[in-house]
């Protein structure tokens, strides 16, 4: 209803109106939110729209995916790789609920994502119109906001406050609907940005004496330690993270979502926590007397078993948002506000430390996972390629430059743990959600918003196909990704599951596979095949090589695990290595 | 922090939008917590609506539950209070023939006794409003329905806290 209220005008702007249609106003807006791509499927509701973005097809790229899902997994890419706000747009009924899975990834992992929708008329609302679904309905629990537009008037105010939202504070995706009338819909339009809105507080004050407690647990700490997350990367805090953990000489570990902030060679980066984590990080854990969360929020992948993790430190978590605060893990000390202020404040009243005895530690158990695990995986010496060697194979060929977009798996993991990075934002992957299939397209996503960087896909043979129509849409607008299919005919992380837990009974787990070059070929992009490890390093030389897009199928052994392994419900200091 | 169960009042100042009380319930539908009951309306403040949530969780629970619901974009802000703490009322009408009123002495003093009141009267039925505690309520419903009770319903829950909850100040703060 009266929500316009809410938005706090900038009264010294100089109001220039003019006459428009509803979906001019929508690519105005999104010209005035600085969008230059778009990813999308056009279809009956939205169609007003479409005839608009061809008008302005030079002032903003749409980008025709395969798939409404295709589109908000490359609209993701978009924002992960570039910090800025992707935007996807889809017509109503299966275009929209298309649109769904890609929002609950971008909600929780925290992606500023707009979704545009169109919709039946207003007068057939809830008449079950043809293509009418509740949109608005359906997103709710999987957006950070959203609203549905039956009037052309509503729009600048609506966008206005759609792009705030998304990328504001702890960001996450908006949906805006809008009726097919409301876009033919003539009116006054002007636009301002938003720059607050009344019941959102995006960034918490940050209490300047929970700062100074931090500093005075840390700086009487004989083994902290710390663990990261994406929060870091959103709140552009990588170097002021970077200067506390150097000062203090603190052992920093980071999440899957956090990976890339700072870089792996870094000799306090102590490698990844979790399931499928390093093995010191994640025993130490239990063996730390202080415990500091930076821009984390202790997913149950992260943690383990909850009654046993951490319960020997005193935990200090910085946080944006107060809802994650006490959720999973009891802090000590929690300190509200944004990462960067925050980490810039702590670095002031930090004592420089040494720490080598804790440090040791962690390099005796790295030495131990070396021995058992990691030697392995990147240096095999039996027959059968492993996914940690094709890893390392192209760490010899990007040298921890390129951007890697990895799919949900086996393969997720060996990427996340052995892939090298030299800046952040290069580790592109959905977290929270496991979304199988988002790879392919978040990295033509990734690749548009910088395109001097090389993108490489690292995907299974499972989830490459769940989007594996993406190609096409790599094929029209050339778009120079790296695929990478890691294939072991398997959904290689259920198997393994399945191997382990359920006494090796692999129900619905076996993958009878195309020929994925020939596919590749077929879309007109380059492709090759590895199954030999003496083709690998020429195969990941061509691909890298290679102008354009390039499909790289490595055949590597069926039935290889990934370790070390937090059981579920184990303890992290329980992590089998075997 | 307390494990055992307690029955909370939940106050929530928000913007007047559509879809917001669907994005609040849906945060104790994903939780699998029943909501005993639920009463909007208009807020002491202008343009601001007042959600008032009755459940009976843990504490531990509750406070989790109070951040998912501050976390929404519209929510002004969320309380939770402990019974001893709020001022409550849930309120009932009872529809009954009305040849009982003059055939069943007994129900005019039941109607006496309970500070009921008669909202109308016609040839064929009255209505019977009770506000009051939920055990007042449910007394008066035992006790009328040994004559017959033609219809029943009853309010959620509506409350006020003892305490001040300060959001004038916090729109101010806004607005400055």
């Amino acid at each position: 209803m009266k929500e316009f209220e809410t938005i706090k005008k900038n009264n010294t702007s100089t109001k220039i109106t003019e006459t428009i249609t509803g979906c001019e106003a929508v690519v105005k807006c999104l010209l005035a939110e600085g969008v230059d791509v778009l990813y999308g499927y056009p279809g009956g509701a939205i169609m007003p729209v479409y005839d608009e973005l061809y008008k302005y097809q030079d002032k903003i790229h749409h980008v025709l995916t395969r798939h409404e899902q295709g589109a908000t997994h490359a609209a993701q890419g978009y924002a992960r790789i570039s910090g800025k706000t992707g935007v996807a747009i889809a017509t109503s009924g299966p275009g929209a609920t298309n649109l769904i899975t890609g929002i609950a990834d971008a909600q929780i992992d925290s992606t500023p994502l707009v979704c545009i929708t169109g919709q039946v008329g207003s007068h057939l609302l809830g008449s079950d119109a043809f293509q009418e679904t509740d949109i608005v309905g359906i997103s709710t629990p999987v957006t950070k906001w959203n609203h549905q537009i039956t009037s052309a008037s509503e729009i600048p105010e609506v966008f206005a406050k759609a792009f705030y939202i998304a990328r504001s504070g702890r960001p996450g995706p908006v949906l805006i609907d809008i009726t097919k009338d409301a876009q033919f819909e003539t009116f006054e339009f002007s636009y301002d940005k938003c720059k607050g809105v009344r019941s959102y507080n995006p960034v918490p004050n940050t209490d300047i004496s929970k700062i100074e407690e931090a500093a005075t647990l840390i700086n009487s700490a004989k083994k902290p330690m710390i663990v990261w997350g994406q929060g870091v990367i959103l709140g552009k805090a990588e170097e002021q993270l970077k200067a506390v953990i150097e000062k203090a000489n603190i052992p920093a570990a980071w999440t899957i979502l956090g990976a890339s902030a700072i870089p792996t060679s870094h000799p306090l980066n102590i490698g990844m926590v979790g399931m499928h984590g390093n093995y010191a990080p994640n025993v130490l854990t239990n063996q730390c007397d202080v415990l500091i969360a930076i821009g984390m929020r202790f997913d149950d992948r992260v943690t383990g078993n909850l009654d046993t993790y951490a319960k020997q430190a005193k935990v200090i978590h910085f946080e944006i948002d107060p809802a994650e605060i006490d959720k999973n893990v009891k802090t000590d000390v929690a300190v509200l506000g944004d990462a960067k202020a925050s980490l810039e404040a702590l670095l002031l009243l930090l004592d420089k430390k040494n720490h080598d005895s804790w440090h040791q530690q962690f390099k005796d158990l790295y030495a131990i996972e070396y021995e058992k695990i990691i030697k392995n995986d990147l240096n095999p010496t039996k027959n059968g390629l492993t996914m940690g060697e094709v890893l390392n194979e192209i760490n010899k060929h990007t040298k921890g430059d390129a951007a890697i977009v990895s799919d949900v798996g086996q393969h997720q993991m060996i990427a996340c743990r052995y892939a090298k990075f030299n800046q952040t934002k290069s580790n592109i992957t959905s977290g929270g959600l496991g979304t199988m299939g988002f790879a392919l397209p978040a990295a033509i996503g990734a690749k548009m918003a910088a395109p001097e960087r090389d993108v490489i896909v690292i995907a299974g043979d499972g989830g490459y196909q769940m989007n594996i129509q993406e190609l096409g849409t790599i094929f029209q607008t050339k778009v120079p990704v790296k695929i990478v299919i890691l294939n072991n005919d398997f959904l290689g992380m259920v198997r393994q599951w399945q191997q382990l837990f359920f006494d090796k009974r692999y129900a619905s787990t076996e993958m009878v596979n195309p020929d994925f070059v020939a596919i590749a070929k077929g879309y007109f992009i380059d492709a090759k095949k590895v199954t030999q490890r003496e083709q690998l390093n020429a195969a990941v030389k061509e691909m890298m090589d290679c102008q354009g897009p390039f499909v790289l199928e490595v055949c590597v052994e069926k039935e290889d695990n990934v370790f070390p392994m937090i059981p579920t419900g184990a303890s992290v200091s329980d992590i089998r290595l075997e | 922090m307390s494990t055992e169960v307690h029955t909370y009042t939940v106050s929530i100042y928000t913007e007047n939008n559509i879809g917001l009380l669907n994005r609040i319930s849906a945060i104790f539908q994903r939780r699998h917590i029943n909501v005993e009951s639920i009463n909007s309306s208009i807020s002491e403040i202008d343009g601001v609506s007042r959600f008032t949530i009755v459940v009976s969780i843990s504490e531990d629970q509750m406070k989790k539950i109070i951040g998912q619901i501050e976390k929404q974009v519209e929510v002004i802000k969320a309380f939770y209070h402990a019974e001893e703490d709020t001022i409550y009322q849930e309120s009932c009408l009872f529809k009954i023939k009305s040849e009982l009123l003059f055939e069943e002495r007994q129900i005019q003093n039941i109607i006496k006794d309970s500070n009921a009141r008669i909202v109308t009267v016609n040839r064929e039925f009255f209505v019977l409003e009770k506000s009051g505690r939920r055990h007042e309520i449910e007394l008066l419903y035992r006790e009328l329905s040994v004559f017959g009770i033609m219809q029943f319903t009853r309010s959620g829950r509506i409350a006020v806290t003892k305490d001040e909850m300060k959001i004038s100040e916090m729109l101010q703060a806004f607005n400055n």
